[in-house]
């Protein structure tokens, strides 16, 4: 893609553009809509539910999935989107205009980023008020978690869709990259007692850290230097993502 | 003024395979230049050769005095895939107007376009709510959006009612006369008679580069399937015979 020559406002209004563009497409399409903003809320309602008649044990697990089902279902949607993008022919027409990757991959990071804050704020503010979550730490620092797992499902999307050829195979990416994932993030069994070798790789994974703040925020009453440490391996992880996914889009193709 | 079109002995890979092999021609601005030849023939391939996506490219390649995909042909060189690459889940209007942003075009160019392409009533409706013939019209309309220099067109007039399919060879005529330069691609032999040149394809192979005129006289035939089973029959003998 194009150099950037022009100048920057001219560029920005181009992400701008995009982003506004991805939004009015998700606007046409209710179900969508309905997706990305209500399903972690029935998931979480259906959560506290099934734990209703043990007291206590929704606490434990209503904030590490309220960090876990915003990453599935943003990631979902992201690498869906993109992959029409790709194989509808548009990339294609954008590539031969006056288009940067930063304009592109910004317009998509911007566009469903704001979807992103959406679905974990409604997520957040349900499960706290309705779902009767409660937990040690300021509400905000959940809410603040459950947000940049959603941005990370989403650059985490932008990047897989370059793999996957069909809409059939980037769902099946979920599988293949965010279900080893919940495996070994620390929620089934704590990553100290796990195998050396897996307890290894779960530390380069990203779920592992959004698991590990949230389980610190629910224990201790204040925002601790590890929970920071997380906060920081996560947005480390989402800009990673995104210039992975920067370094898939080609100009040219076969 | 530079060649608005210089391929020169140009080549394409693809899946291990040359798809398009050898080719060299000019076209001079305010040319319009029709590309035939039967589907799988190397049409596509050269395009986006010529607009800089295609890959494994050698030989010369240069449009409008740069090389292929440069950058700064971006504003001046406007490229329609075969399949309608516009959003189906927006309407018209927004596709159009999303495209004017990114080229950098303004509004007006949107009414503008919407009129060319004859799309004013269908202007608010959802791309997945037309048919295949309108949503060619919806891709064409981006097309025409950033008055490029050139226009590389893949097969713009599929699925279009005999009226469209003639207003559209008039404006594609309009923009000729003011030396806007014209590749368009057709598997529809008859429309060779709107182009002031015909390059012919076979086999990723160029087999003709004439006027229909004289493309007829030649091959003395009157129309120009006939004459493309000529150049064929043609064509199959040359390579029939042993270095003669």
């Amino acid at each position: 893609m194009r150099k950037r020559t022009d100048n920057p406002l001219q560029q920005r209004s181009v992400l701008i553009a995009t982003a506004a563009r991805v939004l009015s497409q998700l606007r046409h399409d209710g179900r969508s809509v309905a997706l990305i903003l209500g399903a972690p809320v029935l998931l979480l309602g259906l959560l506290s539910w099934v734990l209703s008649g043990q007291p206590g044990v929704f606490d434990e697990w209503g904030a590490l999935l309220l960090g876990v089902f915003p990453l599935l279902l943003m990631f979902v949607v992201t690498s869906v989107a993109t992959l029409r993008e790709r194989s509808g022919g548009t990339l294609e027409r954008l590539v031969t205009m006056p288009m940067s990757k930063i304009d592109f991959l910004g317009g998509y990071g911007l566009a469903f980023g704001v979807a992103a804050v959406l679905q974990a704020l409604i997520a957040s503010a349900l499960t706290f008020s309705v779902f009767g979550l409660t937990i040690a730490a300021p509400v905000g620092s959940v809410v603040l978690i459950a947000v940049l797992n959603a941005l990370l499902g989403t650059s985490l999307g932008l990047f897989a869709s370059a793999f996957a050829s069909t809409e059939f195979q980037a769902v099946q990416m979920l599988p293949m990259l965010l279900l080893p994932q919940f495996l070994l993030c620390g929620i089934i069994s704590p990553t100290s007692s796990m195998p050396q070798l897996l307890e290894w790789i779960s530390t380069v994974l990203p779920m592992t850290y959004s698991v590990d703040a949230m389980k610190q925020l629910t224990i201790q009453s204040e925002v601790t230097g590890e929970v920071w440490r997380d906060i920081g391996v996560l947005v480390g992880f989402i800009f990673a993502f995104l210039a992975a996914g920067a370094s898939t889009l080609k100009r040219r193709t076969p | 003024m530079r060649a608005a079109v210089d391929v020169r002995n140009l080549a394409v890979l693809r899946g291990g395979r040359t798809v398009v092999e050898g080719l060299s021609f000019q076209v001079q601005r305010g040319q319009i230049v029709g590309l035939l030849g039967p589907s799988g023939c190397g049409k596509s391939t050269l395009m986006r050769a010529l607009v800089g996506v295609q890959q494994n490219v050698t030989g010369t390649c240069e449009v409008l005095g740069v090389p292929a995909g440069s950058a700064s042909l971006r504003r001046r060189v406007s490229y329609m895939t075969q399949d309608a690459s516009v959003y189906i889940n927006l309407t018209v209007t927004e596709n159009l107007e999303y495209f004017a942003a990114v080229l950098g075009v303004g509004r007006d160019r949107v009414c503008l376009v919407l009129e060319e392409v004859g799309l004013q009533i269908e202007k608010h409706s959802l791309v997945s709510d037309l048919s295949g013939g309108q949503r060619n019209r919806v891709s064409l309309a981006v097309a025409l959006l950033g008055e490029p220099e050139l226009l590389v067109l893949d097969e713009p007039t599929v699925g279009l009612d005999p009226v469209l399919r003639r207003d559209l060879w008039a404006q594609f005529r309009r923009l000729a006369s003011r030396g806007v330069t014209l590749l368009v691609s057709s598997h529809v032999m008859e429309e060779a008679s709107e182009c002031d040149r015909i390059l012919v394809m076979r086999n990723g192979q160029l087999i003709a580069d004439d006027g229909e005129e004289q493309l007829l006289a030649r091959t003395s035939t009157n129309n120009i399937t006939d004459a493309f089973l000529v150049l064929v029959n043609l064509n199959n003998a040359v390579e029939s015979v042993p270095d003669a």
